[in-house]
């Protein structure tokens, strides 16, 4: 009876935790400064855009939100291209090449790039990659390669090796097999991993912050950032900007629970 | 998993030999990982030795940099304050959120084990703010944890806990613990998510029997589930752990590591001694600290839970 009391209680606790800070912001999207912070649950007088088209207007988030997408596209696509090939080859290597090179992007993963930040931050000023996406784009590739290559590499060892093989047998070159085979098969896993560097690579925010100064060149969170230091006392206005650069995202994760969820925990589980 | 096709023996139908195929298609395997290999060696292990060669200078990245041998090192570890307070936040900031965020995720995970309508309802709930932004998280509890006009202290003082009401993030005794709150409340619905698909795996079989030799609810949880789930609390921790030391974003986002330092982690540190004090020979040196800690307390950590579980 008490045990039934405390589940329900700490479900809901959590709940509430979660639910009005989300409203909070929700709301205060469409609320004054004054409803802000007067006010911060209660519904907004008037549903409305204007904070939007204020917040559109009067600073380059659009800019900013056209970078993050270009980022994210580019920068989830090479990722997968290149993840899928090597651990397409990994998972096909008998001989120790495999293992090592599955190794070295084992240790990618237990030491996180940010120990990097140094060199990274020189090595790019030096290549002219700073201010540039492709820059980030590169260095996304670049922090994403070991978990995409261990969720991968896990998958492709899983299938029936006599598939392979038997094509092999027949005449089809790796490549073939890798584009008709491996590929079609692997399309839950590469789904899963998508999502994980969808979410990941559209927050980031280190990468960025080291290596664009130019405003033009900011992704969200990076404009998110400036924006909140140059509206400090104008909550509505922050608000609004944080719907902007979470709306992609919660819209996904409304359609596509489940692979948002398989996605999202599929890297520590396979670890 | 797709059915297993068997391996019926078939006649070659290449037009190669089979073993200069096989010469020929290990070749192929090495050009499709070569690309992957070559980026990650250039622009990690590149990096990772650029970092060694830094840390044995002392530079400001504009004038002619000075070799000062193991300089930056003897200075950290000898002559700086700072960073032994970095040193314990980030330690200090780690245990905090592995035990909280382990905690609270199993405990969940066993609540919402079933999939019931409502369970299902709430784990999408709680694993909601995992797909959100760090910057857009630390603005939100900016805003709910602020001293003047903040929900939290709305709430204390319309209680009456007026003593409660404190200065959150603003004042160096509750920063780090008040931005691990906001990290626990993160990431924990997405550990239960893992801890459920653990559970879930527990036979059935094991409950009943407890249950038939009479075992309480504490007693089955003491003697089935929590042996069940070591092998997925091994992995909550790893992750929860490295997750803590690259909570950069979000502590950037709302405190840039202050008041005083307060709440300053690594990550934090090697960004402001390049940016703030132009010490790049310095922040690299901090860096190889950063990867010998980082390692120090995963190995512990397996250590301690493998020993458990073999037990």
């Amino acid at each position: 009876m008490i045990l039934k009391f405390i589940k329900g209680f700490s479900l809901l606790l959590f709940a509430l935790l979660i639910l009005v800070p989300s409203l909070i912001v929700v709301f205060g999207a469409s609320k004054t400064d004054a409803e802000v912070y007067n006010a911060p649950l209660s519904l907004p007088e008037r549903w409305n855009l204007d904070n939007y088209r204020t917040l559109f207007e009067s600073s380059n988030v659009g800019q900013s939100f056209l970078n993050s997408v270009i980022v994210t596209l580019a920068s989830v696509f090479f990722t997968l291209l290149l993840a899928s090939l090597c651990s397409f080859a990994i998972s096909r290597m008998i001989t120790v090449t495999g293992k090592v090179l599955f190794a070295l992007f084992t240790i990618g993963l237990a030491i996180p790039g940010q120990v990097n930040i140094v060199p990274i931050f020189i090595l790019f000023n030096d290549l002219g990659l700073t201010n540039k996406l492709s820059g980030l784009v590169l260095i996304n590739v670049v922090t994403t390669l070991p978990i995409s290559v261990f969720i991968l590499t896990a998958f492709f060892r899983e299938l029936p090796k006599e598939m392979f093989e038997v094509s092999a047998i027949d005449g089809a070159s790796p490549l073939r097999i890798y584009r008709s085979i491996a590929l079609p098969l692997s399309r839950p896993a590469l789904g899963a991993t998508a999502i994980f560097l969808f979410v990941i690579t559209w927050n980031e925010l280190l990468f960025p912050l080291l290596l664009i100064t130019d405003p033009a060149k900011r992704t969200l969170p990076l404009s998110l950032i400036s924006f909140r230091g140059e509206y400090f006392s104008s909550y509505s206005m922050i608000f609004t900007a944080v719907m902007v650069a979470s709306i992609p995202m919660v819209a996904m994760y409304l359609f596509m629970q489940r692979s948002f969820i398989a996605g999202l925990t599929a890297g520590a589980v396979k670890g | 998993m797709s059915a297993r096709t068997g391996s019926a023996p078939t006649i070659s139908g290449s037009g190669l030999a089979p073993r200069r195929k096989r010469k020929r298609d290990a070749g192929i395997y090495y050009a499709m990982g070569l690309p992957a290999a070559l980026i990650f060696a250039i622009f990690y292990f590149g990096p990772f030795i650029l970092n060694l060669r830094y840390s044995l200078v002392k530079w400001d990245g504009i004038t002619d940099s000075e070799f000062v041998g193991l300089g930056n090192f003897i200075k950290l570890v000898s002559d700086d304050d700072l960073f032994y307070k970095v040193l314990g936040n980030n330690l200090r900031f780690t245990f905090l959120v592995v035990i909280f965020q382990t905690l609270l995720s199993l405990v969940f995970a066993i609540f919402l084990v079933k999939n019931t309508k409502t369970n299902i309802a709430l784990r999408t709930l709680y694993f909601f703010p995992t797909i959100l932004s760090s910057v857009s998280v630390g603005i939100i509890w900016l805003f709910l944890y602020d001293p003047n006009f903040g929900a939290i202290n709305l709430f204390f003082n319309k209680v009456g806990l007026e003593s409660f009401a404190l200065n959150w993030v603003g004042s160096e005794g509750s920063a780090l613990n008040a931005i691990a709150f906001t990290q626990v409340w993160f990431h924990t619905g997405q550990m239960m998510v893992i801890y459920i698909a653990g559970l879930q795996q527990i036979p059935q079989e094991l409950y009943e029997a407890a249950e038939v030799d009479g075992a309480s609810k504490w007693q089955q949880f003491r003697f089935v589930t929590w042996p069940m789930a070591i092998p997925t609390t091994i992995v909550v921790m790893a992750y929860t752990t490295i997750q803590s030391f690259r909570a950069f974003d979000l502590i950037f986002t709302m405190t840039q590591g202050g008041p005083n330092n307060a709440s300053s982690i690594f990550a934090v540190l090697i960004y402001q001694t390049v940016f703030s004090e132009l010490r790049i020979g310095y922040a690299a040196a901090q860096s190889i600290f950063f990867v010998l800690v980082l390692v120090f307390v995963t190995v512990l950590q397996r250590r301690f839970l493998n020993t458990r579980y073999e037990k």
